[in-house]
């Protein structure tokens, strides 16, 4: 299987703190990787990294055998083969839910508005959000903004999707429907890296699972593994607490 | 948000009653604001025509059937300060979004415009706008540039957009670092460069959040359109200058001055009102 992506050894600081530390990780095409851990271990900053808006100080990152941190390589054009969706939606409020939608693909990809507007209608259509085509964003329930916003981003066909939380900012029932699309896009092969704290669905949609505590990946594996049997006593705390949050 | 027939229903007694009780808590307190304002309006009143002087103020700045003769001429010169809002407010808007443009971009090409921009908007900001006038007004003619008009009313309203193109970038640029980094990062992630940024994301919102204070600039604009008079220009203030000056009688300022009223009075309140629905908006979205 092809990797699409490739950190090698990733190294970034805020200042005197250390966020990643010497982190390396592969994802093949087709399989989705799940960031666990508490806030604050990194599994955001990560994801920046990769998306390059961060930048690492040191390391490599590679999208299809491209090493994307290179400082002669156009971020434009690196963006525009990743989709990334963020944990408070950042839908654009002034623009309609289809002009969110087809922004990019208009003005980046340089596809006829009709071909874009009929593109996202076929999204929207799938994720039973058709009848929002025309409305305003902050007229939308939170699990509504937040399939827009993932809509937004497959729009322009992304080798790979970066979520962040895409969860977190939403109540329990609403949780549900966002997650049901993201399962969806697993079983199309999207390829994806996503940070969360629903540990049920890790279970569900994670190829590989990673447990990042101050920057590092200390445990990982597959979901049975790492979230059922996991062999670091750091892993085994973290996931205690979970349980006892009642969020396993 | 729903629309449910309700038909069946009508108010419990105790809704009733409560209904009953905000209607006097309301007649109470028109009654008071009533008799506060004919108590501070009246008591300004009695201090003004029981003033020793009122008697010659009535005559010198109140005198009906002057005003009425002066007016044709004052409404005339404020035809000049209405073309000169206009004019000038359509120079300001471009020139105010180029300096803000240049102040909040990052782009090392335009590192000398920027720092001349923001030397610019330091300079105009800081001085007095009447200074700007005479220095323009009198400065520009007397270097005799060939091609350069010395027609004051041309003059005059350079110097004022030099002024308040400094003001207006500045309300932009404050709207551009208004709108939250979150927006730039999702433009951003999907693939728009910089400038695509800016035009089709952080712009429009920025924009629409600083109408309010735009038009407060728009309003300041028109009433300091009348010191361009010191340069001779026949604008409101000067036309009610030369008739007070023939005459010994002040009524012409008075009509000066309740003509620019009319105007930005209404401007000022279709301001309050925006400002007031943006602030509801705000409150209710948290975001926008």
């Amino acid at each position: 299987m092809r990797n699409v992506l490739e950190l090698v050894n990733i190294r970034k600081s805020f200042g005197a703190e250390l966020v990643l530390n010497d982190l390396s990780l592969t994802v093949p095409e087709h399989t989705a990787t799940v960031l666990i851990g508490a806030s604050g271990s990194g599994k955001s900053t990560l994801l920046r990294c990769i998306n390059l808006l961060e930048s690492i100080d040191d390391g490599q990152i590679f999208l299809d055998g491209q090493e994307i941190s290179d400082p002669h390589i156009n971020v434009d054009d690196v963006r525009r083969r990743l989709g990334m969706v963020f944990q408070s939606f950042n839908l654009f409020p002034h623009k309609t839910v289809l002009e969110n939608i087809t922004l990019s693909p208009i003005k980046v990809h340089g596809k006829s508005k009709d071909e874009a507007n009929a593109h996202a209608m076929h999204l929207l259509k799938r994720f039973d959000l058709a009848d929002k085509a025309d409305q305003y964003p902050d007229r939308l329930s939170g699990g509504q903004q937040q399939r827009v916003a993932i809509i937004r981003s497959l729009a322009v066909s992304p080798r790979l999707l970066l979520l962040d939380e895409v969860t977190s900012a939403l109540d329990p029932v609403l949780v549900n429907e966002v997650l049901t699309a993201v399962r969806d896009l697993k079983s199309d092969g999207m390829t994806m890296v996503l940070a969360t704290h629903e540990m049920g669905f890790a279970t569900q949609v994670a190829d590989e699972v990673c447990f990042l505590e101050s920057g590092s990946i200390v445990e990982r594996g597959s979901a049975e593994q790492v979230l059922h049997n996991p062999q670091n006593p750091k892993t085994q705390e973290f996931l205690k607490r979970v349980h006892q949050a009642g969020r396993l | 948000m729903s629309e449910k027939k309700s038909s069946a229903w009508s108010p419990s007694s105790r809704e009733i009653q409560r209904r009953k009780s905000r209607r006097a808590i309301s007649r109470k307190q028109a009654g008071i604001a009533a008799a506060s304002s004919i108590f501070v309006l009246g008591t300004l009143l009695i201090i003004l025509v029981t003033s020793p002087g009122w008697e010659t103020v009535k005559t010198t700045f109140f005198d009906i059937e002057y005003g009425k003769e002066v007016f044709p001429t004052v409404i005339k010169g404020l035809w000049i300060n209405l073309q000169l809002t206009f004019i000038g407010g359509a120079a300001i808007g471009v020139i105010a979004l180029g300096l803000a443009l240049v102040r909040t971009t990052k782009s090392p090409a335009l590192t000398p415009f920027r720092f001349l921009a923001t030397a610019y908007v330091d300079i105009f900001r800081g001085a007095p706008l009447i200074l700007i006038i005479l220095l323009v007004g009198f400065g520009v003619p007397a270097l005799g540039l060939r091609g350069v008009s010395s027609n004051v009313i041309f003059l005059g309203t350079v110097a004022v957009v030099l002024t308040y193109s400094a003001y207006v970038a500045e309300v932009i640029r404050s709207g551009i670092l208004s709108i939250h980094p979150s927006q730039r990062a999702a433009a951003r992630s999907l693939g728009l460069t910089s400038g695509q940024t800016m035009r089709f994301v952080v712009l429009p919102q920025a924009i629409r959040r600083v109408v309010p204070p735009l038009l407060n600039d728009f309003v300041s604009l028109l009433k300091d359109t009348g010191l361009v008079s010191i340069l001779g220009v026949t604008d409101a203030v000067r036309a009610a200058q030369i008739n007070a000056s023939r005459t010994f009688n002040y009524t012409p300022y008075v009509v000066a001055a309740i003509l620019f009223l009319l105007i930005t009075i209404p401007m000022t309140r279709y301001t309050d009102r925006a400002i007031r629905q943006r602030t509801n908006a705000q409150n209710s979205e948290g975001a926008i």
